[in-house]
């Protein structure tokens, strides 16, 4: 245990030092998140037919995911790719210590840090735009307790997905298939471009059965008051499925993956 | 009991082949040719504790195939490797608590943060005592000099700094089996050196088994007791230094400085004979003619200013043994 400790502090340590990408990636998402509240209310205000969501609903929606992004498994841990790919994960392979683990707990520091470092920051200053513009607080308290232990749940959810990126390599060699087709699923089903709740009726039972409406759009509904904090309890237990469904996925695509590892030069 | 019993193992790869240029590239994509690869055809060696052994081939031999299933990376096709009474690829865990490993091509230290924190995170990792750990490091820092590099970000350091922190870190956890794949590669001539006083020393101090594959043959002749020579995938030769000169190659070459033109030398034993007025070198086969006897010999009609007694150079009998194996 201890030992995962301290690769998450090592990995937290490494992780803040990248500053200047913290504050790029922040006037990006400032940016595209006014491009995308621009959006919602030239639809809102062309539309005739009711909304499954209030505008002011739609716009927080839009603001905590341009801040949470990157809590989204949307990329791989570079440093695990470039692992596998130069053989270096020979090293990985002779430590008394759970390869699969050992790779989980760095992605937690790689959705955690960055967040902290440019999506907090943001989240906060979208806070202060002017109503119908900004993001407001939770409705409740107890909306805003549900958001915290959904998006906790999204956290590892997102990390057992993050960690197929890397596992794939093992089978792969490039790692880029698996790495460029997963991130458009996941923008895409978690409710990152549009929330799920103005795709087609016919696909929600589908889309809330998904692991990836446990990513974003479950915990952002719980912040907006789309979803009333009774209904955690079920939702919370679906993300704990998926989340043991992926691991388990992982860690058998791992364990049949180094029975056949052939390391690379030399 | 020896420590490391290797049986019969064999390890084949699959590799996916393909002709050069564009259409076979587009051929590729239907149809995938593979071939198949044997790199280890049957390797069987014991070592004891204690040992220091030169594992050597050429390119491609299987050298690093067998150090790769000795640490518990790869699985073998079939055979039997028991390592201090456990199997590397099923007991991975337990056994590579016992081992360190040195891959001379490769860094297991993280790059952007010192040595230091590396070194750390290693000891939560093995999970060493506090007290123990800081004694170890402590005595591998002064015995490697790493006392200034230490707090150095590893993308700092040089080659042969890095290589040191690589031992170090190898070690931390105190393992009495260390396997080395090529560590002394690319350093200059002062850091092979010291790698090489500190891999005998380790041997010699604390009695860790050191199995060593390298291309470069002064690390065998200073290091090592007992080479085994590996090619296409068997053991070819497995001995003393001694035994392997003697059976490749059991010249011996004598250089002679004359005083004066010497007459022309030939006697049995006595096969070659190069140089001119002034030096001598002649190769001779000393269960033939000792030494003594021919310079015995030589001095009854000539007066000689010196001379010499060498063995061939370990380089000169690895490239007999590459050419007479067809390796």
């Amino acid at each position: 245990m201890k030992a995962y400790l301290s690769i998450i502090k090592l990995r937290f340590a490494l992780q803040l030092q990248y500053r200047a990408a913290a504050f790029a990636g922040f006037c990006t998402q400032l940016f595209f998140g006014f491009v995308r509240v621009m959006v919602f209310h030239a639809f809102y205000f062309s539309s005739v037919v009711i909304q499954p969501l209030s505008l002011q609903q739609t716009v927080t929606y839009t603001w905590l995911s341009q801040a949470m992004f990157r809590m989204l498994p949307w990329n791989g841990d570079a440093e695990v790719l470039k692992l596998i790919r130069t053989g270096n994960v020979a090293y990985e392979l002779c430590r008394p210590i759970n390869l699969y683990f050992s790779w989980y707990v760095r992605l937690i520091s790689l959705r955690i840090v960055p967040t902290l470092l440019a999506g907090v920051p943001l989240f906060i200053i979208a806070l202060f735009f002017p109503a119908q513009y900004g993001a407001t607080l939770p409705v409740s308290v107890l909306a805003g307790l549900a958001f915290v232990v959904s998006m906790t749940g999204a956290l590892f959810l997102g990390c057992a997905i993050t960690n197929i990126i890397a596992i794939s390599t093992l089978w792969t060699v490039a790692g880029d298939g698996v790495q460029r087709i997963l991130p458009a699923v996941v923008m895409i089903f978690s409710g990152s471009i549009i929330p799920l709740a103005f795709f087609p009726d016919w696909s929600q039972p589908v889309l809330r059965f998904l692991p990836f409406s446990g990513l974003l759009d479950v915990p952002f509904r719980f912040y907006t008051g789309a979803l009333p904090p009774s209904e955690l309890f079920p939702l919370f237990l679906l993300q704990i499925f998926w989340i043991f469904t992926i691991i388990g996925l992982g860690i058998w695509l791992l364990s049949s993956a180094t029975r056949r590892v052939v390391v690379q030069g030399g | 009991m020896s420590q490391i019993i290797v049986e019969n193992l064999q390890k084949t790869f699959k590799v996916a082949r393909r002709q050069p240029g564009l259409w076979n590239s587009l051929k590729s994509v239907a149809h995938r040719e593979y071939k198949m690869i044997a790199a280890l055809q049957g390797i069987s060696f014991q070592l004891n504790a204690g040992e220091l052994v030169g594992y050597i081939g050429p390119n491609g031999a299987g050298k690093s195939t067998t150090i790769k299933i000795m640490s518990g990376i790869l699985t073998p096709d079939s055979g039997k490797c028991e390592i201090m009474g456990l199997i590397p690829w099923q007991q991975r865990i337990e056994h590579v608590r016992r081992i360190g490993v040195v891959f001379g091509q490769r860094t297991q230290l993280w790059w952007d943060v010192p040595v230091g924190d590396s070194f750390d995170l290693l000891k939560d990792i093995y999970k060493i005592p506090d007290k123990q750990y800081e004694k170890t490091r402590d005595e591998l820092v002064v015995s490697l000099g790493l006392q200034n590099i230490i707090d150095t970000p590893v993308r700092q350091l040089s080659l042969g700094q890095k290589m040191r922190c690589e031992l170090a870190a190898s070690l931390l956890h105190q393992p009495p089996i260390l396997f080395l794949d090529e560590p002394t590669i690319g350093l200059d001539a002062v850091s092979k050196l010291a790698v090489r006083d500190f891999i005998k020393k380790i041997n010699k101090e604390r009695g860790v088994t050191v199995i060593l594959t390298t291309h470069d043959m002064d690390d065998i002749e200073a290091l090592c007791s007992r080479i085994m020579l590996i090619g296409k995938g068997k053991i070819l030769l497995d001995g003393t230094i001694e035994q392997i000169r003697n059976k490749i190659s059991p010249e011996r070459v004598m250089t002679i400085d004359f005083a004066n033109s010497p007459a022309a030398i030939s006697f049995t034993g006595v096969t070659n004979v190069r140089g001119d007025d002034g030096r001598l070198e002649l190769h001779f086969n000393p269960s033939v003619i000792s030494a003594t006897e021919l310079i015995n010999r030589i001095t009854a009609n000539n007066e000689i200013k010196d001379f010499t007694v060498e063995n061939p150079p370990i380089e000169e009998i690895i490239a007999k043994m590459y050419s007479e194996f067809k390796i």
